[in-house]
């Protein structure tokens, strides 16, 4: 299946979801008592980074970045982080589940799911708790999946992080509501109405700097279950009779690297990967192994604080 | 270039609108491979379909209501095709979800309601007529759907479009444009259907690419609600929001509302930099000249249409709290970026959604439309929701749990204060009026003897004052007691009546004051002569209308039956014409209304 090519209402469409985001980081800044944004270093990430800047120039952003380091992200994506945070004159956090680092759970011992939860999941919920931070800007699009595309700009979570699928408040124009309880909190969406094709021409438009990744490059790769994981260190465990392979590929979205499919590609500029966005007929989230463990695995990681 | 429509799909439960959207997905290919298995795969388990792909599970994205089969709650999904973005809202049929359906609603230009060709409208879909007609959305597609289930008959879908039709112009909606569909097929949604060759119209996606939206940029006076004050440092203080209305540019001149103050726009700064202008719908920080004082909530607007300033409201409520509304209650209200306490002073009716009905209700139970007097803990900018939905529309928060429990439109002030800087102006009309917070207006009621004139002025006047307002009465035969006491009932001193009337009125009404006028005046010449002694808009002609004979009938005073006797003459009915009134402001049938609907319309003409 092929999508249709750029339409000619594109600029129009970008400039009204700029608008948009920007009024929606705005509205949450000025009812936040600690707001806090999630900083994922993906190019949606660097897309509500640079929304940011824009909407509060000539101040820096009023929010920190924070950064929920699973130790297992590609190395190139922390280099990219430290730059982009001391460019942006933000402040940045970054978290790490200690307990969960020192009793040794990665995602080649404990499974992907499990992993997942000790390392993403609780561990921003305890850097969410340290903080108290009553609203948290995210960089998720209703396009990426189902259970998202559910979901309110504003969405509430109790005082432990818990999405309440059937008592979402109604959100009625652009009228947030932002009262909180203590210790409750919300989770802010500005690009909620952006699709994966408007993430990159917008990226594309204002010349944002993205993680090279996410440009086809030659990398040392191994196949596992049909799919390409990069070899981005040593810490990979290597099956008997495995050899990593130089491939041409590039990543449509970016995690921790042994739960991140590449695809092969040959797209190594803007234009290209757009083109390849465009035709692509399969989701983004394909190259996400979580996404695929359990019938509403993201709902329910959701419901448990997931972002 | 057309700018992005957004459109609320909504109708009673069962009528097919996942259905309906999961299929015009596939069909303009917005759906990728691995969508499309994971669909075939929750079709075997959960699917209507047995096991064929239930396309509406593309867009059912919540656990249950894949195990329930049912939609929640509301589900956005962009669509793009060559011609326009889409943003689609697929609300839920269920009436206890009323709230996730007006979510989606509230910022429609359009709405897709769907009707099952062969249950035709339900009660569920009546009230969801109503409800996007509440949030302002002045157009709608009927899509009557599962044609193919009545054979594409052509009587079958005019059984649906046309009672639809008439529900629809009665509840305001200026446009329906139906279509005979079938979401399982496909048919008529992105390509015609060979099955109907007598439905000549467009298929679904050509009529939404094809609808025009939105009000053109600058049309309107500026305004922009302040959202949030930038102040990095002592040197730099920006005014952030988004254009609500109009156009801006620096140098304009604006006032702050609701202070008043007034100032020049500097700069209109961007990211790294400045802009020549800015339009509707553009998120801006702007800088004043000189740097006066302006908060969060506070509404930037053109100097020389200043916007009103009220602490007192009639609006429409549509309630979505599981407690009751109840009157005096206190609730939070946020309206556009202000939020202040308020209470219902009063509930004026509830609307019942199918029939439109007005009943009379001491609470409003959730899912519940009413209209309500509101009042504020302080004077609030705002526009009426008819002329703006970013400034007359808002929502009510609980103040114990924090959930939203009502969305409601201004309908308008109760008591008014607008927003001039008076002290400019010497002591007129304008003034005399703005201190005792109304607009000064003539209500010239005409009609025959015995039409019910005195009936509803009295009462009328009676709502006026309850609401605050400053009036006076002048009636026929009461001011020939006094002030007329000179004049007979010849041709000249029936003009000279009239015109001593018309005269004191517009003193009056100068004076500030709303007055009544209850006067046969059967004469078109001499309502004429009436009117042109008023600023336009100050003077409202309203036809208080009874046949002859039901004037007759009445006849409290005994006149008619006096004059049938010839013991009167030049009386107007029996031996003198009535001239009816071609083009009245308003048009009373006091045979088919009670005096009090009579003043419910009037009231309602006032806004």
């Amino acid at each position: 299946m092929r999508r249709p090519n750029l339409p000619a209402h594109a600029d129009c469409t970008l400039a009204s979801l700029e608008s948009e985001a920007i009024e929606i980081l705005r509205e949450g800044v000025a009812t936040a008592a600690r707001p806090v944004m999630l900083y994922s270093i993906g190019k949606d990430s660097s897309v509500l980074l640079h929304l940011a800047r824009k909407a509060f120039w000539p101040a820096p952003p009023p929010m920190p970045l924070l950064h929920v380091d699973t130790t297992w992200k590609f190395r190139e994506m922390i280099a990219f982080r430290d730059r982009v945070a001391a460019e942006a004159g933000v402040e940045l956090i970054v978290h790490t589940n200690r307990v969960g680092l020192d009793a040794g759970i990665t995602p080649f011992t404990h499974g992907c799911e499990h992993y997942t939860g000790v390392m993403k999941t609780v561990a921003l919920r305890q850097a969410l708790d340290a903080g108290r931070y009553d609203m948290i800007f995210v960089g998720a699009r209703r396009d990426e999946e189902k259970s998202r595309a559910k979901e309110r700009v504003f969405s509430h979570r109790n005082a432990a992080h818990r999405w309440d699928p059937r008592a979402q408040r109604p959100e009625l124009w652009n009228l947030y509501n932002t009262r909180l309880a203590p210790g409750e909190s919300l989770r802010v969406s500005p690009l909620s109405n952006w699709t994966e094709v408007d993430v990159w021409r917008y990226i594309g438009r204002e010349s944002i700097p993205i993680v090279p990744l996410y440009y086809a490059a030659e990398r040392p790769v191994v196949e596992r279950d049909g799919q390409w994981i990069m070899v981005d260190d040593d810490r990979i465990p290597l099956l008997p009779g495995e050899v990593p392979q130089l491939r041409r590929v590039r990543f449509r979205t970016l995690g921790c690297y042994p739960l991140t499919a590449a695809v092969e590609s040959d797209a190594d500029t803007l234009d290209a990967i757009i083109a390849e966005t465009l035709a692509a007929d399969h989701s983004e989230r394909e190259g996400r192994l979580i996404d695929h463990d359990g019938e509403a695995s993201m709902e329910r990681k959701k419901r448990e604080g997931y972002f | 270039m057309r700018p992005t429509l957004r459109f609320v799909l909504c109708g009673s439960v069962d009528d097919g609108k996942s259905t309906l959207l999961g299929r015009i997905l596939r069909d303009t290919r917005q759906v990728f491979a691995d969508e499309m298995e994971r669909v075939t795969e929750d079709s075997r388990r959960y699917g209507t379909r047995r096991g064929a792909a239930d396309l509406a599970l593309l867009v059912d994205g919540l656990q249950d209501e894949r195990e329930q089969g049912i939609t929640i709650d509301v589900a956005y999904r962009a669509l793009d095709t060559p011609r326009r973005r889409f943003l689609v809202a697929d609300a839920p049929g269920h009436e206890q979800y009323t709230r996730n359906m007006a979510t989606g609603a509230s910022s429609a230009d359009l709405a897709v309601v769907m009707v099952d060709a062969r249950r035709g409208v339900l009660p569920q879909t009546a009230r969801h007529t109503r409800i996007v007609a509440m949030f302002g959305v002045r157009q709608i597609v009927l899509a009557v759907n599962k044609m193919d289930l009545v054979e594409w008959d052509r009587a079958a879908f005019e059984s649906v479009a046309s009672p639809y039709r008439g529900m629809a112009d009665e509840i305001g909606v200026a446009e329906v444009v139906p279509i005979p569909v079938s979401a399982l097929t496909g048919d008529n949604l992105t390509r015609p259907c060979a099955e109907a060759p007598w439905y000549a119209g467009p298929t679904l996606l050509d009529r939404l690419s094809a609808v025009e939206v939105g009000q053109p940029a600058g049309e309107r006076p500026l305004r922009m609600p302040v959202q949030y004050v930038n102040r990095p440092n002592p040197d730099f203080r920006g005014y952030c929001g988004r254009v609500a209305a109009g156009r801006v540019a620096p140098g304009d001149r604006v006032l702050v509302s609701p202070a008043g103050t007034e100032a020049e726009v500097e700069s209109i700064v961007v990211w790294r930099g400045t802009r020549e202008g800015a339009a509707r719908g553009d998120s801006v920080t702007l800088t004043l000249k000189p740097d006066v004082d302006v908060s969060r909530g506070d509404v930037i607007v053109a100097a020389e249409d200043p916007l009103e300033v009220a602490d007192q409201f009639q609006a429409r409520i549509l309630w979505m709290g599981d407690e009751a509304l109840a009157v005096g209650r206190p609730y939070r209200m946020k309206l556009h970026a202000s939020e202040v306490g308020a209470t219902v002073t009063r509930i004026r009716h509830r609307i019942d959604v199918s029939s439109g009905q007005r009943l009379a209700a001491a609470r409003l139970e959730l899912n519940d439309l009413g209209v309500v007097n509101l009042a504020t803990d302080r004077p609030v900018p705002f526009a009426p929701f008819e002329e703006s939905r970013a400034l007359g529309g808002f929502i009510v928060i609980d103040r114990a749990t924090n959930a939203t429990v009502g969305a409601g439109t201004i309908t308008y002030s109760l008591m008014r204060a607008a927003n001039l800087k008076w002290q400019d102006f010497d002591i007129d009309g304008e003034v005399r009026a703005r201190l005792k917070r109304q607009r000064a207006r003539c209500l010239w009621l005409t009609g025959l003897p015995a039409s019910g004139k005195s009936t509803v002025a009295n009462l009328l006047e009676r709502r006026l004052v309850i609401e605050g307002r400053h009036t006076y009465l002048l009636d026929g035969d009461n001011v020939r007691h006094g002030l007329n006491r000179d004049l007979g009932f010849t041709e000249a001193d029936r003009v000279e009546n009239i015109r001593r009337v018309a005269e004191v009125a517009r003193l009056m009404v100068d004076a500030g004051l709303i007055v009544v006028v209850s006067f046969i005046s059967p004469f078109r010449s001499e309502r004429d002569f009436a009117r042109g002694l008023f600023e336009p808009g100050d003077f409202m002609e309203i036809f208080v209308d009874a046949s002859l004979e039901a004037c007759v009938r009445r006849d409290p005073k005994g006149l008619y039956a006096r004059a049938m006797r010839g013991e009167m003459s030049n009386f107007t009915g029996i031996d003198s014409p009535y001239e009816r009134p071609e083009r009245p402001d308003l048009h009373l049938d006091t045979e088919k209304l009670t005096p009090e609907e009579c003043v419910e319309l009037v009231m309602g003409s006032l806004a």
